[in-house]
């Protein structure tokens, strides 16, 4: 057997990156505690990059600046240029709306709406865009063929989507943050509430969006990063440790504190 | 690497530990084997040679046995950076130790083929001694470069293998000239040709294990480069 590592080296060394999101000199506080340190990361499009580190490091603050969810938190500011195609959305004349339906967002728990499985991907749709009736039907069969879901409930689209399992309510919700077609998806470990089908229905799903979709992944699980991720992130204090092509860092990292977190050494 | 700390997971330190171990307990069976099968044919004694023969058994199931610690570690441990490479390296390791343990048994059963022969008076070939010397050191000093994961004598061992090259080309230009001489002595010298190149392959498969060495610390794979460059490479300040 041959892995297909030709597609993974293809896709991470080829020179066909681009940078969807950069941060620059970027700092960010909670209060007066600062939470994350001068970070410095090029995002790339259409690229799965993982974030990995121990608890409390920063990696999902890192990630929920990216859609500026961060605000939510009181008392919180940033310093540096967070830029998105190159544009800075740390501005006062950010549209927050228009910026998160650019860059769509999935929790680690399942957060379906009390609504119909089909009004569950039609609600965010309707924010943004007027769809004549047949075009938002093509539009929530689209979303959840995407999310691979669309078998298991294209003759249940008006019950609840709460009456899902688990993983197929996790699903639900890609196909509701992708169904406004945004640039990035962000994934804020998906799966650590799953079992390990639905977990790798979930991976297999992440492989085959980011033809079309940046995703970001946090996630405690290295082997996860590991096998969904074209590049990996690994954050510590604050900081960001070393970034690099997935299969660099898990095989032959550059610094010791991530090395002997991947190999289980830490603490 | 060296100064790695230990793992969160005790029982894994100790998996990886044991395997170590259990790879020197190869070598060490190993290094005897070789020892043993030279002795043997220098001395012309012929228990000795069938005791090295019969040993090779051990030699065999230790290397199925360590390839299988191997494959449980991966397959419940899932080992990255360093310690994959260390898994990695090991069942390769293994599968070297296990030829040098078929070229003492060569050695053994050349030598056997020899004394079994004739009376017929071959010049004492102290060359084969040395060369063998040379075989069974490469060896040692590799296993304590594994040991110790120390990159510097690993490169060293690598330029090494071209003496034992250089011996055993020596070698067969002394020999070629006995047979020239004597065409009576074609049979047996052919025979020392073969243990004379079952040493010549010792030094291989040592310089491959030192191979595996820089591999494990630096993560370059230093298989079928030129020298200069695998000293470039292994002695380099990074990592």
């Amino acid at each position: 057997m041959k892995i297909d590592k030709e597609s993974i080296m293809q896709s991470t060394t080829g020179t066909d990156l681009e940078t969807q999101i950069a941060f620059r000199n970027f700092n960010f506080y909670y209060g007066k505690y600062k939470a994350l340190r001068n970070i410095n990361l090029d995002i790339y499009k259409r690229r799965v990059t993982a974030f990995i580190g121990p608890s409390g490091c920063g990696k999902s603050t890192l990630l929920r600046t990216i859609n500026r969810m961060y605000e939510l938190y009181p008392d919180q500011h940033s310093e540096g240029e967070l830029l998105l195609d190159g544009v800075d959305i740390l501005g006062k004349g950010t549209d927050l709306n228009a910026l998160r339906a650019r860059i769509g967002m999935v929790f680690q728990k399942p957060t379906p709406f009390p609504m119909s499985i089909y009004d569950n991907i039609a609600f965010g749709v309707k924010l943004h865009e007027r769809l004549s009736r047949v075009d938002m039907d093509d539009r929530v069969e689209w979303s959840l063929r995407k999310a691979a879901l669309w078998n298991e409930v294209a003759d249940k689209l008006n019950q609840s989507g709460m009456s899902l399992s688990g993983g197929q309510q996790q699903r639900l919700c890609i196909a509701r943050g992708i169904a406004v077609k945004p640039q990035v998806l962000l994934l804020d470990e998906p799966t650590s509430a799953l079992d390990p089908i639905s977990t790798m229905r979930i991976e297999e799903l992440v492989s085959e969006l980011k033809d079309e979709f940046t995703i970001v992944i946090v996630t405690h699980n290295m082997q996860q990063a590991a096998r969904v991720s074209d590049f990996t992130a690994y954050m510590y204090l604050g900081e960001l440790v070393e970034v690099g092509r997935t299969d660099d860092v898990f095989i032959k990292p550059t610094d010791k504190r991530t090395e002997d977190y991947i190999t289980g050494r830490f603490g | 690497m060296a100064t790695m700390t230990e793992h969160v997971s005790k029982r894994f330190d100790s998996e990886l530990e044991s395997l170590r171990s259990r790879v020197m307990q190869m070598g060490g069976l190993v290094e005897t084997q070789i020892t043993r099968a030279i002795e043997a044919f220098v001395a012309g004694d012929m228990d000795r040679m069938e005791q090295v023969i019969g040993d090779d058994d051990q030699v065999n199931s230790l290397e199925v046995s360590i390839d299988d610690d191997c494959a449980h570690i991966i397959a419940r441990r899932q080992p990255t950076a360093g310690d994959l490479r260390m898994v990695m390296a090991v069942s390769k390791i293994v599968t070297d130790l296990e030829r040098i343990g078929d070229e003492a048994a060569k050695i053994a059963r050349m030598a056997r083929e020899i004394y079994k022969r004739d009376r017929l008076q071959m010049p004492r070939l102290t060359e084969i001694r040395t060369v063998g010397d040379i075989g069974v050191n490469m060896l040692r000093d590799v296993l304590d470069a594994f040991v110790r994961l120390d990159v510097t004598n690993a490169t060293r061992i690598i330029r090494e293998d071209m003496a034992v090259d250089d011996h055993f080309r020596g070698i067969l230009r002394q020999l070629i000239t006995y047979m020239m001489e004597d065409p009576r002595t074609i049979s047996t010298a052919l025979d020392i040709i073969f243990i004379a190149k079952a040493i010549e392959r010792i030094g291989d498969h040592a310089k491959n294990i030192a191979e595996d060495v820089i591999y494990i610390v630096k993560g370059t794979d230093v298989r079928h480069i030129a020298i200069e460059q695998v000293e470039r490479h292994a002695l380099s300040g990074d990592a």
